[in-house]
């Protein structure tokens, strides 16, 4: 029978509220966001929080906006704020790529972009495209603030840098210029988590690759990307051998676990041509093309 | 709010889509919107869970987490000790009361609450019974049972080797996993076609090994009761989520020993069925005994995992198919071996004297000198079920078997597949048509039926397009493969003539009785319990065609056996067959009894009268007449009648069917197919079917759209697969897909109208038709796609990883867990 397992409640009014409710709550206080993986997880009960600090109320939170050379997307932006957000839209399109296929219109209208990190599920999509667009986190605790860079927040499944006491506030996602991206994703059916998808941030000085983001998720790629096939095309020609042959190395160098979404050499072909193919459509987002 | 992209939602801004609903109330037959959907649509269905009794309690399932293994202790003394908790009961205290174990609906036995060992993941081991779901719920964990490990048998291929271990140690002489051998078809005959055909330089023999895998129906609304014995009077009233609450409440009284007329049993609103809710489930039983051991009334409602897990599942066929064909393409003969799984107890819902089902029918739509199949039963460590999932009683897999054959046949040979069937196809004239397996087909007219769908989905055109985009596949071009797929089907349904249908010694007919107010307003009773299926409405218009009544002035009762007729309830598309041919013979009775009343009021012979326009008429008089509201005062008012008329019109009438009814189909699919990542896009289905006379066609078409969309779900995404340790890999909603509108096309549907013979209003079950037809389809669909690849078979779910490991020749064996 799916029903979680008693747990007390308390709503946070500020963050500063929120980090002492959890101190005070103890170890096994949760922060609840969008709730829509942690609460199945307690009914499942798979987790067994003694409380759940609620910070949904937090305005503190919310909101998609540019900032100097870098767009602030705060912890509990809604999914659905992602996918409609023009700002997104203008300088990132593998966000909105990648939020059209995360799950349904139901859950993106309460799904967090901070509750999606912090929950670390290795099949998560925006750990993958935050990851191949060098972004990084603001985290705070009692003693302050710190800065973490997505590319070192992740520990493992389901362990992030955020400490007990600390919360996530927001993502920090730089704004570059001559450079384009796009995200993919194979799914069993819509809403299916991914059996593997690709993001990829291309930035282009003529026909030169200056630099490159690669990100990977649910094919057990540390953090979340392809380092040495970013290493491969970094430098080098947009050209589509030069993307096959870097899609070549970051399945070559992920490793994916057999599922029932599929046995381990279909994963690893299928991050050559996600890669391969994102790549292609970021270079042409980047030369203005798509 | 959302950016969906609005051209990938079906039906938004599709011209082809219409609503057919008329603007008025037909008075008959015709498209009017459900009666039943006022109340659905304001939230105001009333389900099992809905249900709140004063004091009522609360249970939970305690289910094994393994799926073999012997049960040395069990401990519920902390459970017990639990301030919320009222009883405990265990495997002990059910044989205590002989219950711990229950027959099936296959005279076999099945473990209410395990006692000796568990025998599959999720088995019923311990009930308890609590204030509220919460405490019940933490009290499962203050259980503490003891489990031996036994190595469990997964590979249903390997069931009957030497030296398995015994999932059935409990029964006497049972010394391996066989359950039964059956056979149908003349086996002489096939295998001498079978050897001429290998012997002619000009035929051959076409094989094909076809798994259809395990799969469940999940309807929307789990299973679950609420027991309610009151211990006054001695009277048990049961909520429960039943399609066939009569049988059920005969069952109770035949297994438990309790009084039939001191049951109740009441399904009220039904949340989805599709043969899940035909079977009686341990949570059930265990809530009866908790009510009866309370003094209280026990809620017991399953959550998803459990109802994926433990209650029936359905299919689970292991079929190696044999064609005899001449180089031509005319199929001469089809052989079939199967082995099925059927989990740990043989609990599959079926007429006693078939168990294999209707599996028989699967000569298909075919003209064919012989035939014969063999199938084996086998035990194995998994939930029991095997008919359920909108199958017609394995017709579902008959037809898949066949329908794949013809495909590969056709690759074979290097012919076109619809020109194979085209050539294959019964004959109208051929009909009324016994099968060489000896069904006795009612009518059809099959090589039109198929005709209307090709033209419909233009499949020149779309060949054409096919061979275009596989030159430029084979150029190097990276586009998407295209595949069109066939299939032709054969129901049988409407279970069924008395002579030869039973299900546990009950006869298959169903009773109906009509009362007629005084205001002429009539209140219908029925056995059939829909799960959905839009009886309100469609019985209420067959009793307004045959009494010329609005169906606005109709109530239809059903779902409480005290109100109601005996009748073995809603699967296998009976309702229409079996129910409705009731109500249209019931509204008859009616009918020649409101003669006799209004030749009285006309000072007429009742032979004087002719029915006309829903009124009794004075022949060649029209000014002379009364209608049914005008009859009905009367019948009930002081006007003298002839002697022996005793006044009123209301009627019952039990009927038993002279046959099944046979509705068909013809489907077509069309895929585009990813070969780099083996994703595959349904494009388009057109779906035509003949399912005699449409009382209500918005309804038939509904009842297609699901089917149809079931047919996706099983064909791409569906499976429960296990692991060696016998862990069900399909046990929550993330792991056992449901079909979305993404995934489904806008369907374009057809129609050809043979009516059926036998039937009184001509009309044939369609509930399960889309499902049984639409999986061939899509699969034929996706092979045909892959045809540049050589492929001829692969095994549903074709998921991506499924398609593309395909393509590379290594297809997967989709029963077990991928490794």
């Amino acid at each position: 029978m799916q029903v979680p397992a008693q747990f007390a409640y308390a709503k946070a009014g500020s963050v500063d509220e929120a980090i002492a409710l959890l101190r005070r709550h103890g170890p096994d206080a949760l922060v609840v966001a969008g709730g829509h993986s942690l609460i199945p997880m307690m009914k499942l009960r798979l987790a067994e929080p003694t409380a759940l600090i609620d910070i949904n109320g937090l305005s503190e939170l919310t909101g998609v906006a540019v900032q100097g050379d870098e767009v602030r997307l705060g912890a509990m932006v809604r999914h659905g704020e992602v996918l409609d957000s023009p700002v997104v839209r203008e300088h990132f399109p593998i966000l909105a790529d990648a939020e059209r296929l995360i799950a349904d219109p139901i859950v993106r209208n309460r799904g967090t972009v901070g509750g999606s990190l912090c929950q670390a599920d290795p099949s998560e999509d925006l750990s993958a495209a935050f990851s191949a667009l060098r972004a990084s986190v603001v985290i705070r605790s009692a003693d302050g603030e710190r800065v973490v860079p997505v590319r070192e927040f992740h520990h493992g499944p389901y362990e992030t840098a955020v400490a007990h006491g600390e919360l996530l506030l927001e993502v920090r996602v730089p704004i570059r210029a001559a450079t384009g991206s796009a995200y993919q994703k194979i799914e069993r059916r819509a809403g299916d988590w991914a059996v593997a998808s690709a993001g990829a941030v291309v930035t282009l000085d003529g026909d030169t690759v200056v630099d490159v983001g690669i990100g990977l998720t649910a094919v057990g790629a540390p953090h979340f990307v392809a380092p040495e096939a970013e290493d491969a095309l970094r430098g080098g020609p947009a050209t589509d051998d030069a993307f096959a042959a870097a899609a070549r190395v970051a399945a070559e160098h992920c490793s994916p676990s057999a599922d029932q979404r599929g046995p381990v050499d279909y994963k690893r072909h299928l991050v050559g041509e996600l890669v391969t193919r994102t790549l292609q459509r970021a270079t042409a987002r980047a030369r203005g093309e798509a | 709010m959302t950016s969906i992209d609005d051209s990938r939602i079906p039906g938004v801004q599709d011209p082809a889509v219409q609503i057919h609903a008329e603007a008025e109330t037909p008075r008959g037959y015709g498209s009017m919107k459900r009666k039943e959907d006022a109340r659905f649509v304001r939230g105001r269905g009333r389900y099992v869970d809905d249900v709140v009794l004063p004091g009522m309690l609360h249970g939970a399932v305690l289910r094994s987490p393994l799926a073999h293994a012997r049960i040395t202790a069990v401990d519920t003394s902390a459970a017990e000790a639990h301030p919320k908790v009222h009883a405990v009961i265990t495997g002990e205290t059910l044989a205590g009361l002989g219950l711990a174990w229950m027959p099936t609906l296959s005279n076999d036995t099945q473990a209410v609450l395990a006692t000796d060992k568990v025998r599959f993941q999720g088995q019923e081991v311990a009930f308890v019974v609590a204030d509220d779901k919460y405490a019940a719920r933490d009290a499962l964990d203050l259980i503490d049972v003891q489990y031996e490990p036994l190595d469990p048998v997964i590979d249903a291929r390997r069931a009957l080797e030497a030296g398995t271990p015994v999932v059935r140690d409990d029964k006497d002489g049972q010394a391996d996993n066989h359950i039964f051998d059956w056979e149908s078809g003349d086996s002489a005959a096939t295998d001498r076609v079978f050897a001429e055909a290998e012997a002619a330089p000009d035929q051959r023999v076409v094989t094909a090994d076809i798994l259809y895998p395990r799969v469940h129906p999940a309807p929307l609304e789990t299973c679950g009761a609420i027991a309610d014995m009151d211990p006054v009077t001695g009277k048990l009233t049961l909520w429960t989520t039943t399609q066939a609450p009569h049988a059920h409440r005969t069952l109770y009284a035949l297994v438990a020993g309790l009084p039939e007329h001191k049951i109740r049993v009441v399904s009220p609103d039904i949340g989805g069925g599709f043969g899940n809710k035909v079977g009686i489930y341990p949570g059930y039983v265990c809530a009866i005994v908790a009510s009866i051991v309370t003094g209280k009334p026990v809620k017991w409602m399953e959550d998803r995992s459990e109802n994926l897990m433990s209650t029936s599942f359905a299919r689970d066929y292991h079929m190696r198919g044999e064609v005899a064909v001449t180089d031509e393409g005319t199929i001469r003969a089809v052989r079939v071996d199967v082995l099925a799984d059927h989990g740990a107890f043989n609990a599959t819902a079926q007429p006693t004297k078939f168990p294999a089902g209707f599996f028989g029918v699967f000569t298909g739509s075919y003209d064919l000198e012989a035939a014969h199949c063999a199938v084996t039963g086998v035990y194995t460590n998994k939930a029991s079920g095997g008919v359920a999932y909108a199958c017609s009683f394995r017709i579902t897999e008959a037809v898949y078997l066949v329908e794949r054959m013809v495909d590969v046949v056709a690759h074979d040979l290097g012919m076109d597949p619809a020109e194979l069937r085209m050539r294959n196809l019964l004959r109208p004239d051929q009909f009324p048509y016994r099968s060489a397996t000896g069904w006795e087909y009612d009518s059809g007219d099959y090589p039109h039926t198929l005709q209307v769908a090709l033209e419909k989905a233009g499949y020149e055109a779309l060949r054409a397009e096919q061979a275009d985009r596989r030159r430029r596949h084979e150029a190097g071009e990276r586009v998407r493969l295209m595949g069109i797929g066939l299939s032709f089907f054969t129901e049988a349904v409407g279970a069924g003539p008395r002579r030869s249908m039973d299900i546990l010694g009950l006869g298959m007919a169903d009773g109906a009785d009509l009362r007629v107010h005084p205001t002429g307003k009539a209140v219908l009773g029925i056995s059939a319990q829909s799960q959905g299926q839009g009886h309100e409405t469609t019985f209420a218009q067959i009793v307004a065609q045959e009494l010329g009544i609005s169906p606005d002035d109709v109530e239809v009762v059903h779902g409480d056996t005290d109100l109601t007729p005996f009748g073995l309830g809603t699967y296998g598309s009976r309702s229409t067959p079996v129910s409705g041919a009731a109500t249209a013979v019931v509204a008859r009775k009616v009918r020649e009894r409101a003669r006799i009343v209004a030749a009285t009021m006309l000072e007429v012979a009742p032979e004087d009268l002719e029915w006309h326009d829903g009124r009794w008429q004075v022949a060649g008089d029209p000014e002379a007449s009364r209608s049914m509201a005008e009859i009905a005062m009367a019948a009930h008012s002081n006007l003298e009648l002839p002697e022996g008329v005793e006044g009123h019109l209301d009627a019952t009438c039990v009927y038993n069917p002279p046959n099944l009814t046979y509705p068909c189909g013809a489907y077509v699919c069309v895929v585009d197919v990813d070969p780099g990542t083996g994703a595959v896009d349904v494009r388009r289905f057109v779906a035509v079917d003949d399912c005699g006379v449409r009382i209500n066609p918005m309804i038939v078409e509904g009842q297609i759209h699901g089917g149809l969309a079931d047919g996706v779900g099983m064909a791409l995404m569906q499976g429960i697969a296990f692991d060696l340790d016998g862990n069900c890999l399909g046990g929550s909603m993330m792991d056992y897909l449901l079909p979305t509108s993404l995934e489904c096309p806008s369907w374009e549907l057809g129609e050809t109208v043979t009516p059926s013979p036998h039937h009184p209003i001509g009309a044939k079950g369609i509930g399960e038709s889309a499902t049984v037809g639409s999986p061939p389809a899509i699969v034929n669909a996706v092979i045909d796609a892959l045809a540049p690849y050589g492929v001829r078979h692969a095994d549903m779910p074709l998921t991506p990883a499924a398609v593309w490991c395909a393509a590379q020749g290594r297809p997967l064996r989709t029963d077990l867990a991928i490794t």
